[in-house]
């Protein structure tokens, strides 16, 4: 299997080290704690963990026999083959991070390529090398904001149509960070805050404001008259983003954005229940002295030929220890790899049409429900490929219905905001078609009646 | 010659994946929110599959030779694990799924929680953290709110001996504590006396790796950890070096309070060039209640014809999320497989072999390069890559010529402790052949270092491109291609 080792090379080799048995390897270990008894289960040959594998998994009922509307942070998007041909060589696959650039020429270009589609993505200067998910990219923002102003500005303003986890874990990792206030998103207030009235809330205290463009319930606005404010304040802005929508729409940069975080599980990631994803991390290039995560920068052999290393080390844990404001060390390296080799795939043309039929058929699709007795459309301004359906009875009970029929219903909103009890998020892509989207009508419509 | 970049192969108008066109009638886009470039490259499939053949072409990889990169667990990745992870039932379920409908991916995490609890000894894990880093930030989270529900407000200080990683010092500056160094002693452990000056009331706690990143069994542990609960502080451990104690002994029983596993590292899951990880964390009964989330759980027993009803759910006083959705669930599926093939006695079995190993190459060259520490190691070791008849040779050196004999180097400069370090861990799936040669390769370096430094000097040789000037790369800062239409 995996241990070569025959019994006479072991021989041989215990002979080499001068002990007579494996077991006086292991004399430092303390006696009454060596060679406990594990009680594992038998192991498996590969032929028969396989089978007990494909008996688990189907178990579970997948997006390729549901008809998906769920979206709220990770979307159901086709991944062309050449994703997974590409990442799955085991160069790539198998290699560690880059510390010897030499023979690791691969993964430094690929970085490099994925740093610099991200950056023209999001319309930012510089994009770092990934974090875990979007969530900890958006907690990571907070932080080179807290750093950025040495600690002394200790508002954060937080819109409460930014991811739910995204804000949770933002605020785990701030708790280390004393008299800090969060506001914006506090209980009680509207999910549906306009960002007027959030920037109302950015002080000379502030040093962070986030924005989610789409929102949370996909929303789209210009948002430069209120980076203007924000930065009138001086505070950072941070917008975190779903890099399709960046195909199609006007991108953070040019509202003024001074980072961009969001979560790159839709281009080309499997859905895979929730990871491992990609955390996209873009910013101005007067920050990234202070951006955590790794960089790979281009440069020059003795012979004058281009190469790749990481650079810009001195910021990171291995170097600066407890003076490193992030402990990142392994990120994600094969996600980000998979959405480069995605992005260079579809291009520029192949982008947008991946954009624009998500925005087609999620307008199609919030027409058609918003015409059913009993649902009703909430959402008034533009949106992108997400849309918010006030439902005629709980969103659990709908989704139980829809679960009959074969339908993936949408996201309850209630989960994470008290006052939107019977609100469904509905997702469209480009996955769904014209006439998924006429039996999730005529499902809904069906509930309602019976 | 470089490759090309992709913006450099990219040739206007040219398409690599085709769609379908709308079947709904067309929404108006809107207005004034339209993006009017998008700097994307154009390239075929071919290109695409091309250029990233050719830059895979780069790479040196467990699966094309030997990588003993110390405290990195190099070991070979089985194949079976990515087939597994790719099974649709897995790869294609979406992370807020109704759990009535994600039963086999709950009952697979929830039996990985099980079986990390019984190889570690800690009474429960959490699946959620995203790599080492995440789930040592996890751990030192768990002991902060500790400390906190018991009101312990002057617990401020984490202890850390000076061999450990960087993450360590960084993580606990992150949360916020004042990080004090612990020195070693002679043997390689953390020096009792230096410790024992440090243990008061202002003690949060220890981070310790065991076998530490000498790769050595820490011979004192019990009376560090007897020190650290004797004046009311926590112990994490560091567990990148768990392979060595794969059903050897469990941190748990030791007394270890909390404790990361490296997926990526002892349970074979893909580095992928640098990620993604898988971190989780196991913790012993009185931290439980603080354990991030939310985590598998079984809500409704089974019988003997139903299986059980699995869900998700937060702990009592959870520290709460540290990140989206429920951990890096394609890493646990590959943890899973590689687990189940090996069962109870495999797991004794790894340990063993990684240690043999380690201790094989220590043997073969503890004569020709100088070993600071030296007794029987763990799954790694530490030599020194300099010689005191060779001046101007560096570990650096040795290890850039390395290359020249088809292997990938050893971790170098790390641990900080030790001058020039050279670390080396073989992990048990590499067979003696391939030790042989390696070795004699170090040993034939060594004689270059006496008679022919410059062969060290000017190493690699054979690789596709030389040593970079790191100085340009980070003055001139170019971190992103250069595109037609940037002005
Ligand atoms: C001893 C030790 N601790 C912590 C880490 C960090 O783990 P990760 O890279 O998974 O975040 C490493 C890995 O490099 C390590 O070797």
């Amino acid at each position: 299997m995996f241990i070569p080792h025959t019994d006479s090379e072991r021989e041989e080799m215990l002979k080499e080290i001068g002990v007579s048995s494996m077991a006086e390897l292991f004399n430092a270990v303390p006696k009454n704690f060596r060679f406990p008894k594990l009680n594992l289960p038998p192991a498996l040959s590969e032929m028969e963990v396989l089978a007990e594998l494909t008996e688990l998994a189907s178990v579970n009922e997948s997006t390729r026999e549901l008809i998906c509307f769920l979206g709220a942070g990770a979307y159901n998007h086709y991944i062309p083959a050449a994703v997974d041909a590409v990442i799955s060589r085991g160069e790539f696959l198998t290699a560690y991070t880059p510390y010897q650039p030499e023979v690791s020429q691969g993964t430094l270009q690929a970085v490099f390529e994925y740093q610099s589609l991200i950056a023209l993505l999001t319309g930012m200067e510089v994009s770092n090398a990934s974090h875990y998910d979007g969530a900890t990219a958006a907690a990571e923002a907070a932080v080179l904001a807290y750093h950025h102003f040495r600690g002394k500005r200790a508002r954060i303003v937080l819109s409460p149509a930014v991811n739910p986890q995204y804000r949770a874990v933002l605020r785990t990792y701030m708790s280390g960070y004393t008299g800090l206030e969060i506001v914006g998103d506090e209980a009680g207030s509207s999910p549906f805050l306009s960002v007027d009235d959030l920037a109302k809330l950015v002080d000379m205290n502030t040093s962070l404001v986030m924005v989610q463009y789409p929102d949370f319930f996909g929303r789209i606005q210009d948002l430069t008259a209120f980076a203007q404010k924000v930065h009138e304040a001086g505070a950072l802005l941070a917008v975190a983003i779903n890099p399709t929508a960046l195909a199609m729409l006007k991108t953070p940069g040019e509202f003024g954005a001074d980072i961009v975080v969001g979560e790159g599980q839709p281009l080309g990631i499997p859905l895979s229940y929730g990871g491992p994803y990609l955390g996209l991390f873009a910013a101005k290039k007067e920050l990234v002295r202070k951006m955590a995560g790794r960089l790979v920068g281009e440069t020059q052999d003795e012979k004058g030929q281009r190469g790749y290393v990481l650079t810009l080390t001195a910021r990171e844990q291995h170097i600066r220890r407890e003076k490193a404001t992030s402990n990142i060390c392994t990120n994600q390296g094969l996600m980000a790899l998979a959405s480069a080799v995605y992005l260079s795939l579809l291009g520029k043309h192949g982008l947008r049409k991946v954009a624009e039929l998500c925005y087609h058929k999620a307008h199609y699709a919030a027409e058609k429900i918003g015409k059913i007795p009993g649902y009703e459309l909430q959402t008034s301004t533009p949106f992108f490929h997400e849309f918010v359906v006030k439902t005629p009875a709980p969103v659990a009970d709908i989704n139980l219905h829809l679960l009959d029929h074969g339908i993936l219903g949408g996201y309850d909103l209630g989960k994470d905001y008290p006052g939107l009890d019977n609100h469904m998020l509905i997702a469209v892509t480009e996955m769904n078609t014209r006439e998924d989207i006429d039996v999730l009508c005529e499902v809904l419509e069906e509930f309602n009646h019976g | 010659m470089a490759e090309p970049t992709v913006y450099e192969l990219s040739s206007a108008g040219r398409i690599g994946v085709r769609f379908p066109e709308p079947d709904v009638p067309l929404a108006k886009l809107p207005a004034g929110l339209e993006r009017e470039t998008l700097p994307l490259p154009e390239l075929s499939e071919l290109d695409v599959v091309r250029h990233f053949t050719h830059l895979s072409q780069l790479n040196y990889s467990i699966d094309g030779g030997f990588y003993p990169l110390g405290s990195c667990t190099m070991k070979y990745n089985p194949k079976i694990n990515e087939e597994t992870a790719r099974l649709p039932g897995f790869a294609f379920t979406h992370p807020l799924q109704p759990a009535e409908t994600v039963q086999g991916n709950l009952a697979l995490m929830y039996e990985l929680q099980e079986y990390l609890k019984e190889i570690s000894g800690f009474a429960a894990v959490s699946l959620q953290p995203a790599a080492g880093a995440h789930g040592e930030f996890t751990g030192v989270m768990i002991i902060k709110a500790y400390h906190d529900a018991m009101g312990h407000t002057n617990r401020t200080k984490m202890l850390i001996p000076d061999s450990a990683h960087g993450t360590n010092p960084a993580t606990s500056a992150m949360r916020g504590f004042e990080v004090v160094g612990v020195p070693s002693d002679s043997r390689g452990n953390v020096d009792l006396t230096a410790l024992k000056a440090l243990c008061d009331d202002t003690v949060a706690g220890l981070m310790l790796t065991n076998p530490n990143t000498l790769g050595l069994f820490e011979e004192h542990v019990v009376e560090v950890l007897d020190l650290i609960h004797g004046c009311g502080g926590l112990v994490y451990g560091d567990g990148a070096n768990l392979n060595a104690l794969l059903g050897i002994a469990r941190p748990g029983d030791i007394g270890f309070d909390v404790m990361h596993f490296n997926l990526h590292k002892t349970f074979s899951t893909p580095h992928g060039g640098g990620g993604p990880g898988s971190g989780p964390v196991g913790v012993a009964a009185h931290l439980v209640d603080f354990l991030p989330g939310p985590n598998a759980a079984i809500v409704e027993e089974g019988t003997d014809e139903e299986a059980p009803l699995f869900d998700l759910a937060m702990p009592a006083k959870s520290i709460g999320r540290v990140k989206s959705f429920h951990g890096h669930f394609g890493m646990l599926v590959r943890a899973f497989t590689y687990i189940s093939m090996y069962g109870a006695d495999g797991m004794r079995k790894i340990a063993e072999h990684a240690v043999l190993n380690a201790n094989y190459l220590l043997a073969k060259l503890r004569n020709t390069y100088h070993v600071p520490h030296d007794r029987i190691c763990m799954h790694e070791f530490v030599m020194e890559g300099v010689f005191e008849d060779a001046p101007g040779v560096h570990a650096l050196d040795i290890a850039k010529r390395l290359m020249d004999y088809k292997f990938h180097p050893p971790t170098n400069y790390f641990p900080l402790i030790v001058h020039e370090a050279l670390m080396i861990e073989p992990t048990e799936t590499e067979n003696k052949q391939t030790l042989d040669a390696f070795a004699d390769a170090l040993i034939k370096i060594a004689a270059e270092a006496h008679t022919q430094p410059e062969l060290l000097h000017e190493a690699p040789h054979i690789t596709p491109i030389g040593r970079l000037d790191e100085v340009k790369a980070a003055k001139d800062l170019v971190l992103c291609c250069w595109y037609p239409d940037q002005n």
